[in-house]
Parts: structure tokens; sequence; C-alpha cells
């Protein structure tokens, strides 16, 4: 592993024009990514303009609040994706992990509210994919956003988990099965910990009693703690590492792809949701 | 191809499957089947992607004989029309998806690397993913072929109702549509992995003094074709994920009756469809803008402008998409600002073709087989150009919309165009990737006979569609005045057909038999011609450095300062470990195959089967992430001096 500082970030000396090749690709796929989005997004607006007779009002349906919080939250997790570029940049693995944990976090969090929002609409607001032009746009649009940020959630946690790999792995030591073990109690952690909070709003509002909630979802509030508790253990520092400074460049095109993302949604909150409210 | 005839030059290779865990062990074969599935050589992933596409080039054009043996006599029964439909759409998709764009990708693939003096593309891996996805594409669209469903029928660009389960279900459980959907949503996700791969390796991957201004054009043409594709594929991406949530999950995109507008597919295909014209143009020109100087032996007339011209249409290509529904009431002004902007779109063009013809002028033209492709090219795209330019004139195009002058047109811009320019590349690369000549006299006779036939079938397609006869119909009637025209095309149609027949008949015969070719047969001009036939795995033994446009002419007449630094750069690269290459894997085309399984199972209606195949991509992805790019380093033997230079001079 290199020492902090050795490398020149903003240099490739092996490339003809100094970026990196990892980079320019992001760049270039970011590039395909906009007409992806720009696609989706005017078939929206294109159809709002032509709505047809007897169309949902979308100011009835939004909750405008609860969707500014989550684009705020989202705004603030590029701020972490951020702090751990700038932290594995300095070679400061512990601080890129923390920061990697809380882009994780807030990414959730936004997912978290999607999938409230969604499950609102349609139990509570009776919009469905099919019953209107709105909602078959609403839902592919935002959808595919929201695919777009649990794809980053999945590189992030992917990323972290390899940041454990020792260094030396090759020499047939069981870190992969370390490794899927991981994966395997994140993804369980997340589902869990996201049914444990829907069901605490869901409890919230229909004012159960916090004892009466925890005996209806033990399994999943259970489960949340002893995940979390095992991620505890698992990410603990665990002697030397290959993951280093010359990974900076990987948690450096991941950071662009979830700024994209996140830019990408600021688009979107304001086509679809700041729109009705002009 | 025998990679081991260069065994010798290699002094020593690294053993780096030794103390890995057994799932990541790289394979290390070099020949037989697991060497190709495992590939990461640019070279032969660009063979894999030639032989796939000209098997797929045969496939339609058997279809399209089919078609014109229906359409011999009027009132014919040979086909039926639903077999007709099918016909017809998979002859277009075929033709353009599974036959010219792959085999421009097979040419980006082979002589982009070795123009620009790259020892591989910058992401090898990536590059044997998009083939395998190519593969697993053509096999989700052809499947239809083999089960109740059929082949899709909706026509190439899907107009939306046809594709809806209204239109296009014959009865339950006809997925003919949702295979074309999947298909081509698999297909552009190759086009796109592959593209942004060539864009990163033409920036990035320059040798020494390869500046943007001395790239070859082909090199040139590809960079921009990548970019078209980039840029224009989420468009189609995007219409077929609506399409597809219309017919799985009911959704309203298109659905007429719950409001749906089915002018929005024609919108969202075409801002796809118009750039990918120029995806299928743009590669044939730069392969003649390599061939022509090099058989007039004189440099490209007005480089920049040709390069500036490519990059011109580019650019223009995403603003005439309109062009192809000037008859759906688009309005004055729309309809004006398109007919405008597709006019403008011939200048560029028309300045490509007075560079070529002034490379031509006052060269000391020599007639090989090669050339005259590329002869055929410019005479044969002018004449599509200028049924294009016709087309341009809104009020004349809506006579002339959906009939047979629009399919005389494109295919005097395809085949006249695309399919003579890839030709002429193949005959003129064949030396360098098969280190064979093909004999001037057959290669000659299949031009002719091909040149004839092509004529032959199209040009009386013209007559046919300012006749009235539409495109699309299996049948017509017999007094319409359409027989003998119908006729003399299907007559062509069989003698382009043996022309190509002709054409594979003695690429097959010179592959095996062939006149052995010296080094750079042609007295070629770009650096892939500086390396031996066929190219050693490594490419160049020492990375060439540049220091003028046609780096390998330029090199040929300053050989002593080549040779100086040609040792310099060599002693220095020994230094630091030698020449590095890049390992084979397994993952590629185990990611792929989950693709393919997950799309088949999706076109299916089956979602457990669809999320499996999903998993078994993101499990194959992992573990290619986990795996780590490797790679083991080569020390190639310093050619002696005498060798290493081209054979005349």
């Amino acid at each position: 592993m290199s020492h902090a500082g050795t490398i020149d970030h903003h240099h490739d000396a092996t490339t003809a024009t100094g970026i990196p090749n990892k980079k320019l690709f992001m760049w270039a796929f970011l590039a395909s990514d906009c007409m992806f989005f720009g696609a989706l997004i005017s078939t929206h607006l294109i159809y709002r303009l032509h709505p047809p007779p007897g169309s949902p009002s979308p100011r009835q349906i939004f909750s405008i609040e609860l969707t500014s919080f989550s684009t705020f939250i989202l705004l603030m997790s590029s701020l972490l994706m951020a702090l751990a570029v700038n932290a594995i940049q300095k070679n400061y693995l512990t601080s890129t992990r923390h920061n990697l944990l809380g882009t994780i976090f807030f990414g959730l969090i936004f997912l978290g509210c999607q999938v409230y929002e969604f499950t609102h609409f349609v139990h509570e607001k009776g919009l469905t994919l099919s019953n209107s032009l709105f909602g078959s746009t609403f839902y592919t649009l935002t959808g595919t956003h929201g695919c777009h940020v649990a794809i980053g959630v999945l590189w992030l946690i992917l990323t972290y988990i390899r940041s454990f790999k020792p260094a030396g792995a090759d020499a047939g030591r069981p870190w992969l099965a370390g490794a899927f073990f991981h994966f395997f109690i994140f993804a369980l952690t997340i589902v869990a910990g996201m049914a444990t909070v829907l069901s605490g709003v869901h409890a919230h509002l229909a004012r159960e009693p916090f004892r009466e909630f925890i005996s209806h979802n033990l399994l999943a509030v259970g489960t949340t703690i002893v995940g979390l508790a095992i991620l505890t253990y698992l990410g603990r520092s665990r002697g030397a590492v290959e993951f280093g400074e010359a990974n900076a460049i990987d948690v450096e095109s991941m950071g662009l792809y979830w700024h994209f993302v996140d830019i990408v949604w600021i688009v979107i909150f304001t086509a679809v949701y700041l729109l009705e409210y002009l | 191809m025998d990679t081991t005839a260069h065994a010798p030059l290699i002094t020593q290779e690294e053993p780096v499957a030794a103390k890995r865990p057994w799932l990541f062990t790289r394979p290390t074969a070099k020949t037989g089947l697991v060497s190709w599935l495992t590939t990461v050589d640019h070279k032969r992933v660009g063979l894999l992607y030639g032989f796939s596409a000209l098997f797929f080039f045969l496939v339609g054009g058997v279809e399209a004989l089919f078609i014109r043996i229906q359409l011999a006599v009027p009132n014919n029964t040979f086909l039926q029309h639903q077999t007709y439909n099918e016909l017809f759409t998979m002859h277009a998709t075929t033709m353009i998806f599974l036959a010219v764009m792959p085999l421009s990708a097979a040419f980006f693939n082979y002589i982009m690397p070795l123009q620009i003096g790259a020892r591989d593309v910058a992401f090898p891996r990536l590059n044997g993913f998009a083939f395998w996805v190519f593969l697993a594409g053509a096999i989700i669209l052809n499947v239809g072929w083999f089960i109740k469903s059929g082949a899709p029928d909706s026509g190439w660009f899907g107009y939306a109702p046809l594709t809806s389960n209204a239109y296009s279900n014959q009865f339950a459980g006809d997925i003919s549509t949702d295979l074309w959907v999947m298909g081509l949503q698999i297909l552009g996700v190759s086009s796109v992995i592959g593209s942004l791969n060539f864009i990163v390796t033409i920036i990035n991957l320059r040798a020494p003094g390869m500046t943007m201004m001395r790239l070859p054009v082909f090199t040139w043409m590809t960079l921009i074709t990548a970019f078209l594709i980039i840029l224009s594929f989420p468009a189609i991406t995007i219409a077929l994920v609506e399409l597809m949530m219309d017919r799985n999950f009911a959704t309203n995109f298109f659905e007429v009756s719950n409001g749906g507008l089915p002018i929005l597919w024609q919108h969202l295909f075409w801002v796809f469809g118009h750039p990918e014209v120029y995806i299928l143009i743009l590669p044939a020109m730069g392969i003649i803008s390599e061939i022509l100087p090099t058989f007039s032996r004189k440099p490209l007339f007005g480089y920049p402008i040709v390069v500036f011209s490519g990059a011109c249409i580019g650019f223009l290509g995403f603003g005439v998409w309109s062009h192809h529904m000037f008859t759906t009431g688009m309005g004055t002004v729309a309809t004006a600002a398109f007919s405008l902007m597709t006019m403008a779109i011939a200048v560029p063009t028309g300045v490509k073709i007075f560079n070529w013809i002034g490379t031509l002028w006052g060269g000391h033209l020599q007639m090989r087989t090669p050339m005259m492709f590329a002869l055929g090219f410019i005479w044969m795209f002018m004449m599509g150009g200028f049924s294009g330019i016709m087309h341009s004139a809104a009020p004349a195009d809506s006579q002339q919309q959906d009939s047979y002058f629009v399919v005389a047109h494109f295919h005097y811009v395809l085949i006249g165009g695309s399919v003579f320019g890839l030709l002429a590349g193949i005959h003129y690369w064949f030396p360098l990737v098969f280190g064979r000549k093909v004999s001037e006299f057959w290669g000659k006779l299949s031009f002719w006979v091909v040149f004839i036939g092509f004529n032959t079938t199209f040009f009386p397609m013209h007559f046919l569609g300012l006749n009235g006869m539409p495109r699309r119909t299996a049948v017509y009637d017999g007094n319409m005045g359409w027989n003998t025209p119908n006729f003399i095309a299907t007559i062509g149609a069989f003698i382009l057909g043996i022309g190509i027949a002709i054409y594979f008949a003695v690429m097959i015969y010179t592959y095996f038999k062939g006149q052995k070719a010296g080094r750079d047969p042609w007295d070629a001009r770009t650096l892939e011609w500086a390396i031996p036939n066929p190219p050693p795995e490594y490419n160049f033994a020492v990375t060439p450095s540049v220091h003028a446009r046609d780096a390998f002419w330029h090199e040929k007449h300053n050989r002593e300062e080549a040779l100086t630094a040609k040792a310099a750069t060599a002693h220095s690269a020994s230094a630091h470990g030698g020449i590095h290459m890049p390992s084979q894997s397994w993952f590629p085309i185990l990611t792929a195959g989950g693709m393919l399984i997950g799309s088949l199972f999706l076109a299916n209606h089956n979602y457990i089967g669809a999320i499996c195949g999903g998993g078994l991509t993101f499990l194959g992805a992992y573990l290619w992430a986990l795996e780590g790019p490797g790679g083991y380093h080569m020390h190639p033997e310093p050619e002696a001096n005498g060798k290493d230079s081209p054979a005349k001079h």
C-alpha cells in the first residue's frame, strides 16, 4: 500500500490525457444516462401537457413536505460521498468507511421515503401504475430513479465490504465467504430495518402503543438489532487491508455516479413535484 | 488463429494462477474453445463479432430472398401473410442490429486499437462482455423462429399501437413482441458498453505523439459513432421500457383508450433511429477514407475537413428525426424546421464526397479489389443520397412515404453505402488479420456480380414506389403495372445473392489456401500495418511513437530515426517489466449468460425466473469486480532490424 499523499489524484501518467480511464468511462456513461432520464422526464412532461379527461390532480396526491425532506437527505448524502472521496485520497481508511456508511444510510432514508410514498399513494390515494396516465409516468420515472439510487446503495455497500479484504488475500484465505456473509447480513439488516421503521410509522399514525408495536414486529425489530450488532462486529478494523489510496479512483467514480443521481433527482423534483405548485 | 506461432518471442511469462482461490483461477488457455470463451484480446473479440455478424448477414439475406420470391409475381401464395410480416420485420432487425452494427464493431475492435498504437482496449473484460451480451440479444431476437409464438412481426420500428397486447398477440401467450423488446434492449446494453469502452480507448490509449488530429480517419469515425451510440440508444431504451411496462404491467404510455399517445413512440424511436442511420454509415465512411488514399498513393485530401464533416453529421443527426414523420401532421413550423435540417445535413455529407474525389484526383490509382468496393461505395452512396434529398422536401416526401421509393433509398445507402464499405474493409484488412491475400480475379468478379445484382434489385424499386406500390405488402394485384419491375428486382436479388456467395466462398478459400501476404502488402499509411501478420497477441513489440499524420508512412520514410527511437523505447519498456497483458476471465460470459436467462424469462412474463437471471448477472458482475484486473508480463525479443521494417523500400 502506498503512503498518504503520494499519488497524484488529478493526473494519471499512464493515459494520453492524464484523466484516469475509470473516470472518463464514468463521465461518458453519465452523458448517456442524461439522455436516458431526458427521455423519461420528457415523457412525463408531454403527458402532463396532454392529460386525458378524468386525470387525477397531482397536488391532491403529493405530500410535498415528505418529498422535500427526502430530497434534502439525498443532497446531504452527496456531501458525505464527497467527504468519503476526500478521505480515501488522503488514505484515511476509517474516515472513508464512516462516510460510505453515512452515504448508504442517507440513501436508504431516501429509498424508505419512496417506498412509503408509493405505498401511501397506492393504498390511500388510489394512484396505480395502470389506472391513469399520470400514475404510469409518475411511477415509471420516479421508480427508475429509485432503481438508480438502489444500484448506487448496492455499489456503496459492495465497496464498503471490499475495503475489509485483507492484504495478501490471494494466498487462499477464505475472505470471499466472509464477504458474502457480510453482504448477506447487510441486506438482511436493511430489509428488516426498513420494515421496522415503516411499520413504526404506520403504528405511530394509528396511535398504536409502543409495546404493541414491538410485540407485533418482534421478528423485524429483533433481526434489525442483531443485524446491526453483527455489522458493528464485522466493521471493526482487522489488520492490514488491500484497500487504500490506490483505490481512490474507484471511490471517486462511484461518487460521480452518486452525485449524478442526486442532480437528476433535483430535476425530477422540480419537473414532477414543484411544477405542480406553481 | 493459432497464436502459439508467436511463442518463441516470449521469454518469460509469470504463472499468475498459482496461488489464487479456485473460483478466481484465471484461464490461461491460448488455443481451443476455452481461450475463445474467456478471451479479452480485442482482436479475438473483433473476430467473434465479425463471424457472428457475417452469419446473421447470411440469415438476413436468406430472409430477403424469401421476400423477393413472394413478390416475384402478383398474387403469389409462396408465403403466408403472417410469415411475410415476420420475415420483413426480422430481415430489417437482423440486418441493422445483427449484421451491419456488429460488423462495424468488429472493425472497431480489431483495427482501431492497432491504429492508435495501443495494446488493447481500455477495459478488456468489458469488451468481451459487450460481445457476449450482443450474442445474447441476437439469440433472444431469433428464438421466436423455433417456438410457437413465431418471430417478431410488427415491423422493425414497432410502431404503437401495433405492438400493444390488443394488436400483436394472435393468441394467448404470444410473446413474439416481448422477445423483440427484450432482444433490442439487450443489444442496446451491448452497444452502449462497447462504445463507452471505445471512447475511453481512443481518448486515453493513444501512443505517444498520436494527437487527436493525427488519428486515422477510421478511428475518428469510430469515436463519433461511439458518441452517437451512447447518446441515441437511451431514447430507444426508454421507449422499450415504456412499451415493456405497457405489455407487462398494464401502464398506459401508448394505450390510446386511456389517453396514451402512439405518436410519442414514433418520436422516441426516431430520436434514436435517425442517429442510428449515421451509426450504420459513419464506420463505412471511415473505412473508405483509409482505402482511397492507400490505393490513390496520396494522403487523404482535406483531412481536417473530413473529420469535422463527420462530427458535423453526427451532431446534426440528432436534429432531423422528425423527417420520418412528415405525414403525421406535426404542423407547418416543425415540418419546415426538420425539412431544413435534413437539407442541411446533406452538406457535410457532400463535403466528404468531394474530399474523396479530391483524394482520387491526380493519384496513381491502383484498381485492387478494396478500391473497387470503395469506388462502388462513393457512386452508390451518392445515388442513395440523391433520393434522400428528395425525401427532405416534405411535400415530395408525403407522396413517397411508405412506398417502394423509400425502400430503394435506404437500400442504396445501406447496401450501396454501409455494406459496400464493410465489404471493402474485409478485403482491405484480410491480409493483416489472416496473413493471406485474396485473389484479385475472384475478388473483382464478386464485386461486379454484387454491383450488378444490387442495382438490378433496387433500381426498379424507385419506379415501383413512384407508381404507388406500398412497402410491407405481401401481395399485389396483377393489373397495377408493377409486375415487370418486381420480377426484375427478384432476378436481381438472386444475382446479388450469388455475388455474396462468391465473395464469401473466395474468403473461405483464401483463409485456408490463399497466397501468403508479406508484411504491409498494400504499402499503407497507418499503424496497423507496422506489425507482423497475423498480429501477435501483444500487437506492438515496442509502443510506437508518432511524429506525423499517416504515422506508418512517415516511419517508412524516416527509417533511421524511427529505429533509434524504437530501440530507446524498447530499452526503457523492458526495464519497466516488459509488456503488460490482461488476464483472461470467465466472468464476462457468465454475467452475459445471466442477462440472457433473465431476459428470456422476462419476455415470457415469468418474474421469478427473471429475478434469478438478474441474480446471476449480479453474482457474475460482483465476482468479476472481486477477481480484479489481473495481468501478466511478456518480454518479446526485439525483432532484428531487417525483419522489423516493411518489405518494400
